[in-house]
């Protein structure tokens, strides 16, 4: 993690660097021609309504959906991203809506799984356990009692703030983050967005992906919004006002500037 | 913009103080007295319910059913024979088969399924093992013998594994369907060689005797002794080091008083069990020792006990058992895991039926592989494993073992030998197991939900 806290916002390369990515679902064209840039050191929110693409370039970014067409530059070099093992590779992880958490494990267990630690053939638990509290508190997360707790034992922002922890132990670069604060309340909605700022204090590219436009604001430097499967604008945040987003959200332009900041079409 | 002033309101909260927030205005909603005892309570047992659940006390419940069922039977069975050291290890001696056969339904459990077919597929395991023994026909040694039959079970689990999760059959049906073939195959190999369906292991051979004493033969009470003492020992200091080690590390770890508590437990354990078997049982002459079963039974415990708990393959078991979903996204090869489980399933179900076979000095079309199951999902649920997966232990097994053993024996002893009866207080037991699991998982379910 040490290597991308350096510099966070002069790099002029951004980290991932989507160009010309086409999807389609049998019939249904699902991105057309997107471009997306995720430099280090920001928190970029995708916005768009429902059926806007959203899921559908976050997973193709992650590993999980093949792309058509298009390329993905990482650091600057092409790659191609085949599986979610390639993005976890690269140091992309994805904390999805649901989280992926084992209700039944702790939070040890949960954040090393897939990747246990071994000694002598048998689980090193000790390691793991050391390991798992020095990532939360390296978070700052410290709500949880203990390290042990079952999931099953801890409210929504709790969760998230595990599998925020689970996503960011692996030196990921990218952490791309699905509707962080739909199931939450007040209290819990600003721990995670907390969560995501000290991310990007950390030099960590973040995407977050949400309807809540006031979180989006709060926390995103820069704003990118599809619609209908075009990314029909990307700016700095400063940029937009609540208005325009919804704007571009609703019909994809501004009346005044319409298409205007589009890159596209 | 409903948020908008909550910001202003809040500028460097620290998250613990967030929690507070939180807490505060739910426990001033609750208002009422009356509501906010009954919400502790609540709690309090919820806590209590969820930690059975995640198997942290699970066996405290079971072992206390236990030791009330024992009361019983020893108040009122004939002369108080119930806690005789002859009938003590006539309850250990019935009560292997269920265990082992528990522990083999715990792997289906943990992983979320079930299996249906492990009486019948241990059958066909032990099935051959008591004929290849035979000196009539193949004379195989013994140790062949008794590998080939567990292969056999393996083989037959790994094809039902592989049918459920490679082509997505619900482990059901798969297993009902596996439960009628392997009786059919059981039943086949029983008519092979000149012993008209009824290969027993009376006779001369040394590899009968071992067959035969895997449940009768006795340990020498001296060597009983220094050998519990030396596996008590090993386990004790085992478990002082590593929870002595995460102390002094910082980490999660029982206090010292919890540490000793534990291995003083096991001790009583060791010295009730030897003690009762060293102590001479027979009418007439003398019949002392522990029985080797006690051993075998230990020796599966303990190895599935480190494979479930201290392995990646264990730890992935309870993933899938938890959510399968987190366990494919984290790169976890599920139906890997999920068809090994179900080989290991049914070779543990073949060293079961293997102890049964021994148990009644031959195989016979007698066994009630249906009965069978059911008695393992019900010594595994009442030990404590959930029907829901991701939670239980092989010591549940065990547990539930006995309390099945003691219930089946003490009826016995009652007069009441009728499986009527018997089918009739298993089912009632099994029920209450299973409404206990069910509603403790509800409880720990709405309990996050409140939290959240």
């Amino acid at each position: 993690m040490t290597a991308a806290v350096a510099e966070p916002r002069a790099t002029e390369e951004p980290l991932l660097k989507v160009r010309g990515l086409d999807k389609h679902f049998g019939p249904v064209q699902a991105l057309y021609h997107v471009d997306l840039d995720l430099p280090s050191g920001q928190v970029t929110a995708l916005c768009g309504d429902n059926g806007a693409g959203k899921s559908v370039l976050t997973k193709c970014i992650a590993g999980i959906y093949p792309a058509d067409h298009g390329e993905v530059f990482w650091e600057g070099r092409q790659v191609h991203v085949r599986s979610a093992r390639d993005a976890s590779r690269l140091g992309i992880e994805t904390v999805y809506q649901d989280l992926a958490l084992a209700d039944n494990l702790d939070i040890v267990q949960n954040m090393f799984l897939g990747r246990e630690r071994l000694r002598l053939g048998l689980l090193d638990e000790d390691s793991m356990e050391r390991a798992a509290g020095e990532t939360l508190a390296s978070l700052r997360v410290t709500t949880v009692r203990s390290v042990r707790q079952p999931v099953a034992s801890l409210s929504g922002g709790q969760r998230q703030s595990v599998a925020v922890a689970k996503a960011v132990m692996w030196n990921s670069k990218l952490v791309i983050m699905d509707e962080p604060t739909a199931a939450l309340g007040v209290v819990q909605t600003r721990q995670v967005l907390d969560l995501i700022k000290r991310l990007r204090d950390r030099g960590l590219a973040v995407m977050v992906i949400s309807h809540n436009l006031t979180d989006v604001f709060e926390v995103a430097d820069r704003i990118a919004v599809l619609y209908l499967g075009r990314l029909v604008v990307q700016d700095k945040a400063s940029a937009f006002d609540l208005q325009t987003v919804v704007q571009y959200m609703t019909t994809g332009g501004t009346s005044g500037t319409n298409g205007a900041r589009t890159k596209e079409s | 913009m409903a948020h908008a002033p909550r910001k202003a309101d809040l500028p460097g909260v620290t998250p613990e103080q967030a929690t507070d927030l939180t807490a505060a205005p739910e426990a001033a909603a609750a208002g009422l007295p009356p509501g906010v005892v009954a919400q502790t309570l609540g709690e309090y047992v919820r806590a209590y319910v969820a930690r059975i659940g995640a198997g942290e006390s699970g066996v405290l419940p079971v072992i206390a059913a236990m030791f009330a069922i024992m009361l019983v039977f020893t108040v009122i069975s004939p002369n108080h024979v119930f806690l005789s050291p002859g009938n003590l290890v006539n309850l250990f001696q019935q009560a292997a088969v269920f265990m082992v056969l528990a522990m083999a339904e715990g792997f289906a459990l943990v992983l979320g399924e079930i299996d249906l077919s492990v009486g019948f597929v241990g059958a066909v395991g032990a099935a051959i093992t008591v004929q290849l023994v035979q000196p009539l026909t193949t004379n195989w040694h013994w140790v062949p013998a008794v590998l080939a039959g567990l292969l056999a079970c393996t083989v037959f689990g790994l094809i039902q594994g592989t049918i459920i999760t490679r082509l997505r059959v619900p482990s059901f049906i798969v297993t009902l369907a596996g439960f009628l073939i392997a009786n059919g195959i059981f039943l086949k190999i029983l008519l092979l060689g000149p012993f008209s369906g009824y290969p027993n292991l009376a006779g001369e051979s040394d590899s009968l005797h071992i067959i035969y004493n895997l449940m009768w033969g006795t340990i020498d009470p001296v060597v009983s002794w220094i050998a519990a003492a030396v596996v008590v020992g090993g386990l004790g200091l085992v478990i002082w080091l590593s929870d002595s080690r995460r102390r002094k590390s910082g980490l999660v770890a029982p206090p010292a008083s919890l540490s000793l508590i534990k291995i003083g437990l096991i001790a009583v354990v060791a010295i009730v069990v030897v003690g009762i078997s060293n102590t001479n049982r027979a009418n007439l002459g003398t019949l002392e020792g522990v029985p080797w079963m006690i051993p075998i039974v230990l020796a599966v415990l303990g190895a599935w006990t480190v494979l479930l708990q201290r392995t990646k393959y264990g730890r992935y078991v309870y993933a899938i058992g938890g959510n399968p979903e987190a366990a494919r996204r984290a790169g976890i090869n599920v139906a890997l895991v999920r068809t090994v489980g179900f080989g290991l399933c049914s070779f543990t179900a073949g060293i079961a039926i293997l102890l049964y076979a021994s148990l009644l000095g031959g195989m016979s079309n007698n066994l009630q592989g249906g009965q069978y199951v059911l008695y393992a999902v019900a010594a595994a649920v009442i030990g404590g494993t959930s029907l829901f997966g991701g939670r239980g232990k092989p010591l549940h097994g065990v547990l539930g073992g006995l309390v099945i053993a003691a219930i089946y024996n003490g009826l016995y002893l009652q007069g009441i030998s009728s499986v009527e009866w018997q089918y009739i207080v298993t089912g009632l037991v099994l029920l209450a197991a299973v409404v206990i699991d069910a509603v403790s998982r509800r409880g720990a379910a709405s309990g996050s939900v409140t939290r959240a």
